[in-house]
């Protein structure tokens, strides 16, 4: 018995003609060779979400992203033009990394007038201009014009941080993102700077921890201790059940209830939530730049459920944002390390926090979510352990799973195609009818 | 004798507590590990009665300019919101089946 409406077709899955409701193989998920054609048919041709324009406060501010999936290090440097631009981390000069701390391999951030090659002082402007060359007089026919650092694509949408690795991508960021470009436009996401930032090394594959997170599926279940042992049965007798999907091929989202924040009853959440008024889905005390949700992004909320807690979007192809009823936002990157490892980057973002009642409501939603987290991760390495096996060569998924069904799909249509297809073969009935 | 830790005069008897006083997440989740369910529930036992008057304490301060003793009990706070899953949950310092999982904190909001 449904407690939601689904589509007329009868399912969220069968809504979508062509994505079938037969098992799949999780060889994706596992194949080295496989893999690699993700990385060169997608990862190498989508825009990828690298950081927030908070992160670069001020003219000079840069951090550098590790792309070791692809052989790359970038650094994304605000520059004094107040643009934000993205170069490849790499010296004209001898090939030496240009912005490093201590250990070559690791992130850095900082503020700098310059970018100065630790090797030989060869500098280079916020602009990537090449502006100093030590001892210039000793090269031969220098041509400084042409010895700036090598860009890369760059681009930022709501605050959100995008490159490409693409020397000449074949989509500018606003065509990537399709629906969600305006749909998930207008949010106060630039209110949130509060952030906690984390990482994750993962064993297991990058599509298996979306997996995880776009279905609720497994909720009540994996983290059924996390209510109280009353509440927690009763969540998962029940089971789960979302408000609604939709696609935006490659994008989707799932929509979520939640009416855990401020709860019905007490007694229905462990102490400490009551003691602070926050948990899983944050402090539950709106901040009055959401104005009690009534100007949402268009895609925010579609069933306009009074239940409603939480929707989750996938933007093509490995970024997430969530977006909660209580008024902060979420977001996860999954970095494909090797055909069965993962870098997982979260963070969270809360209106600056005006008491201290508030700042600890905060801290107590980060030290629950990372529980989740935690248990979360752990299940993917047993995941990827067994289907690596082989014993097993096909899954069946339910309806509740239909993004797990199609964001593999998706990829495997964007391998097919090289790059990204100009059309998916799956639409929505009302479209295709 | 080392000078107990700084909190207010109300509060005084949690320095006992002085070890979790810690400025990270990343010193409050490894003092977490490294602690007994009985040593949690002993912090726990000792704040959550008072939790309403130690939070309207702390709230009669400005958060941007907390003077030394107050950010202490910050940091008690921020504590027992790690201290408080095992003890709520899990009867267990670590989260169940979380085997080699864990999280490096890039960036957290520093008070």
């Amino acid at each position: 018995m449904a407690h939601f409406p689904k589509p007329a077709e009868g399912s969220w899955t069968q809504h979508y003609p062509g994505l079938g409701t037969g098992p799949i193989s999780y060889r994706d998920s596992f194949d080295p060779h496989y893999w690699q054609q993700e990385i060169d048919s997608i990862f190498t041709k989508e825009w990828l979400c690298v950081g927030r324009v908070e992160q670069l406060s001020r003219v000079g501010s840069y951090f550098t992203k590790e792309f070791e999936w692809a052989n790359r290090s970038l650094v994304i440097v605000k520059d004094q033009g107040e643009t934000i631009r993205a170069f490849h981390n790499i010296c004209r000069h001898r090939g030496n990394k240009l912005v490093w701390h201590d250990y070559p391999g690791e992130e850095t951030s900082g503020y700098c007038r310059q970018f100065s090659c630790k090797y030989h002082a060869w500098r280079y402007a916020l602009d990537g201009s090449l502006v100093f060359v030590q001892q210039e007089e000793e090269f031969f026919d220098l041509d400084k014009e042409n010895l700036g650092l090598v860009s890369v694509a760059c681009d930022v949408w709501e605050g959100f941080i995008f490159v490409n690795l693409d020397p000449q991508p074949s989509q500018t960021l606003t065509e990537a993102l399709g629906d969600l470009a305006t749909g998930l436009a207008g949010y106060p996401y630039g209110e949130m700077t509060q952030r906690y930032n984390v990482t994750s090394k993962i064993n297991s594959n990058w599509k298996l921890f979306i997996d995880a997170f776009v279905e609720f599926y497994h909720a009540p279940i994996l983290h059924q201790q996390q209510s109280t042992s009353e509440e927690g049965q009763k969540l998962a007798a029940v089971g789960f059940e979302g408000l609604h999907y939709e696609l935006f091929s490659p994008h989707s989202m799932v929509s979520s209830w939640g009416g855990m924040a401020p709860p019905a009853d007490p007694r229905m959440v462990k102490p400490m939530e009551n003691f602070l008024r926050s948990g899983l889905f944050g402090p539950w005390d709106k901040p009055a730049v959401v104005d009690n949700n009534e100007n949402l992004p268009p895609l925010v909320n579609p069933s306009g459920h009074r239940a409603w807690g939480i929707d989750s979007f996938l933007l093509w192809p490995n970024f997430m944002i969530l977006i909660w009823e209580t008024g902060w936002y979420l977001t996860y990157s999954y970095w494909p390390d090797s055909p069965n490892s993962h870098t997982f980057e979260s963070s969270l973002y809360f209106v600056p926090p005006e008491t201290s009642s508030q700042r600890v409501a905060q801290e107590y939603a980060f030290s629950v979510f990372k529980e989740f987290a935690l248990q979360d991760a752990n299940t993917l390495e047993a995941t990827q352990s067994m289907i690596e096996t082989g014993v097993v060569d096909t899954f069946v998924l339910n309806d509740q799973e239909v993004l797990c069904r199609h964001h593999h799909a998706a990829a495997r249509e964007q391998v097919a195609a090289g790059r990204r297809p100009d059309s998916y073969p799956w639409m929505p009935a009302e479209v295709s009818a | 004798m080392s000078t107990p830790l700084a909190l207010p005069e109300e509060f005084a008897d949690l320095a006992q507590f002085e070890d979790w006083a810690l400025e990270t997440w990343r010193e409050r989740y490894e003092k977490r590990l490294a602690s007994t369910v009985e040593e949690m529930q002993a912090l726990y036992d000792a704040i959550t009665p008072r939790i309403e008057e130690i939070l309207s304490y702390c709230d009669r301060h400005d958060l941007a300019a907390l003077p030394d003793e107050v950010r202490n009990l910050m940091f008690l706070l921020f504590s027992l919101c790690e201290a408080s899953l095992p003890v709520e949950i899990w009867r267990q310092p670590r989260v169940p089946d979380s085997g080699a999982a864990d999280l490096t904190m890039v960036a957290e909001p520093r008070l």
